[in-house]
């Protein structure tokens, strides 16, 4: 299916990725080679096939909910862009 | 005297070392002058001679009191996709930046923990997303091998270039690489050396950047047969914080290697003859089935009829795990950040300045796959096709044992042939993804050279958590094959 540059700047968007103007219509084109490659999977019959998320037949294990680990704000922050007194410093996200 | 210990096999190393013929110390001098020798190869992208040394003495120091590990003083090179404490791990992406873990990855604290050394950090495509190592930010690892007719400079393949380019040249024993979609057995097969994919939780994710977390897992490459079962050996087992992790016991694999495979049943699945496949590849193909039926194996042809939806099945959910997994750099707790009026403005352009072209157009077909009203068309279908993917080798496996293939659909190629077109690109894989949406164990392993001397590998693919009978069919198809063949040490000069 070929997917247009107004797409690419919607799904851009999604995935919080900016896109020079200027690219999008190479990505659409890029993107829809791909995406119609990826169209031959309409062949294959998968009418009642259940899909297949984990290969592991084992179910997930459980454990106690409880705290295992933490308690070291310097390690969490050593490698923060910013931070200040045991906090992450962010652009202001409230008016 | 450098010059032979870092040609000898891993297993020779260890017995060297505990026979005290030679020190880790020398050992780790040898290597890390071979690499200092060979930066034109970029396999390393972080040497760490200082580490290095220091834990080769710790480990003569063991050995100097009988002690030691499994490893003990092996000098081995790191994917840079792995976390290690302290040390710059980058994924080969310029949004990690200069990130340095707090933490080790369980399979790299495996291998410290059974007395290894680590010489540095092997280059990978980005994220590992690539069959070329050409999307790392650091530029792609070159491969040792050069064609007989040029003396241009090819690609060692990828994700897992550098680990490959690394052991080819002799930079290292082995190394640790990772497998999506094919990236150890991709790079083994176009470098000559041997790499395995376990089975999918055999070995940890935990510390492991991800790329697809249904598809990833560790697994060593290296220039013998025994020397990956024994990597492979001390890098596996259950870790409870890794929830795919398999509480199986991890047997002894180099015990294996040199196991009788006599009476054991070998498949070839008619799918894998490639259009336009080289007649050289068939023909080595073909070589491998004589060389396993002179060991005793009975051979017969079996069919796996949904291998050619593998990819495209692959270039749905890869991307669709990757663009989830990737979503966590946006620049607030870790790596690059780049200022912006707003804080959308500043997640769109620290992604946007950070991820490389490949990466970006993984990210942007999973958001596309996931996005609402494709869901269904794409992502349900592809997992849907997965799973009778995973069907045919279940029907095969009641057949046969393990089953012979390809591992490449080509030789080693020039850079730059196959990065204008991304889907000529990820056909490098065509014969290597199967296994990983199926979570099986594959391994390739060298079988011969081409008319232009450059290295062609075959793959085993064996049932899941059998990849003792992978190391029995490999141990008697190296010696069949008796590959020797060497690359010439050009990036040294004369």
């Amino acid at each position: 299916m070929a997917i247009d540059a107004a797409t690419v700047r919607k799904v851009a968007r999604l995935a919080r990725l900016k896109v020079d103007e200027a690219r999008l219509e190479s990505l659409a084109a890029e993107l829809s080679g791909i995406l119609t490659w990826i169209e031959q999977l309409q062949e294959v019959d998968t009418e009642s096939v259940q899909p297949m998320a984990s290969t592991e037949a084992v179910s997930l294990p459980m454990r106690e909910d409880v705290v295992t680990d933490g308690g070291d704000p310097a390690k969490v922050l050593a490698n923060a862009p910013r931070a200040l007194r045991n906090f992450f410093v962010v652009p202001k996200v409230v008016e | 005297m450098s010059g032979e210990l870092t040609a000898l096999s891993l297993k020779a190393a260890l017995e060297g070392l505990k026979a005290r013929k030679f020190s880790a110390v020398e050992l780790a001098h040898a290597h890390l002058e071979a690499i200092a020798a060979a930066r034109p190869l970029n396999a390393y992208v972080l040497e760490t001679p200082e580490r290095a040394l220091a834990m080769a003495e710790a480990s003569d120091a063991r050995l100097a009191r009988g002690e030691g590990g499994r490893l003990e003083g092996a000098a081995l090179g790191i994917k840079d996709l792995f976390c290690t404490e302290g040390v710059r791990s980058t994924a080969c992406s310029r949004i990690l930046g200069d990130f340095r873990p707090t933490y080790e990855s369980t399979v790299t604290a495996n291998l410290w923990r059974d007395g290894a050394v680590m010489l540095g950090k092997l280059n990978m495509d980005e994220f590992a997303m690539g069959s070329s190592n050409e999307t790392s930010a650091f530029g792609p690892a070159i491969n040792p091998w050069r064609s007989r007719s040029s003396n241009r400079p090819l690609t060692p393949g990828g994700s897992s270039g550098g680990s490959a380019s690394a052991v080819a040249a002799e930079l290292a024993l082995g190394a640790t690489a990772t497998d999506t979609g094919g990236s150890i057995r991709q790079p083994a097969s176009l470098t000559g050396t041997v790499g395995i994919k376990p089975t999918y939780g055999r070995c940890s994710r935990w510390g492991i950047v991800a790329f697809a977390s249904s598809l990833d897992q560790a697994g060593p490459i290296a220039r013998t047969v025994e020397d990956a079962a024994i990597l492979l050996t001390s890098m596996s087992g259950h870790d409870p914080k890794d929830s795919t992790s398999l509480p199986a016991e991890v047997p002894d694999f180099a015990s294996f290697v040199g196991q009788s495979v006599k009476g054991l049943k070998v498949g070839v699945p008619k799918e894998y003859r490639a259009d336009g496949m080289p007649a050289e590849i068939e023909a080595l193909w073909a070589q491998g089935v004589e060389w396993l039926r002179e060991a005793g194996c009975e051979v017969v042809d079996v069919s796996l009829p949904q291998t050619k939806y593998a990819l495209p099945a692959y270039y749905i959910i890869a991307p669709a795990e990757a663009s989830s997994n990737l979503a966590r750099y946006d620049g607030m707790r870790y790596g690059l950040r780049i200022d912006g009026p707003s804080l959308t403005d500043v997640y769109e352009a620290t992604r946007a300045a950070g991820f490389g072209e490949e990466v970006k157009r993984r990210i942007l077909i999973g958001a596309y796959v996931l996005s609402a009203g494709y869901y269904d068309a794409y992502y349900l279908k592809a997992q849907k096709v997965r799973r009778r993917i995973a069907d045919d080798f279940a029907a095969a496996f009641e057949k046969v044992d393990a089953l012979l293939t390809p591992t490449a659909p080509s030789a080693a190629f020039g850079l730059g042939d196959a990065s204008a077109d991304p889907v000529a690109m990820y056909l490098n894989d065509v014969f290597t993804v199967t296994v990983n949406l199926a979570g099986l164990p594959g391994l390739s392993l060298p079988a011969g050279l081409d008319a232009q001397g450059l290295p062609l590998g075959l793959q085993l693919i064996g049932r899941a958590l059998d990849e003792g009978t992978l190391f029995r069919l490999a141990g008697a198809m190296e010696k069949a094959a008796a590959f020797q063949a060497r690359p010439t040490r050009w990036w040294r000069g004369s």
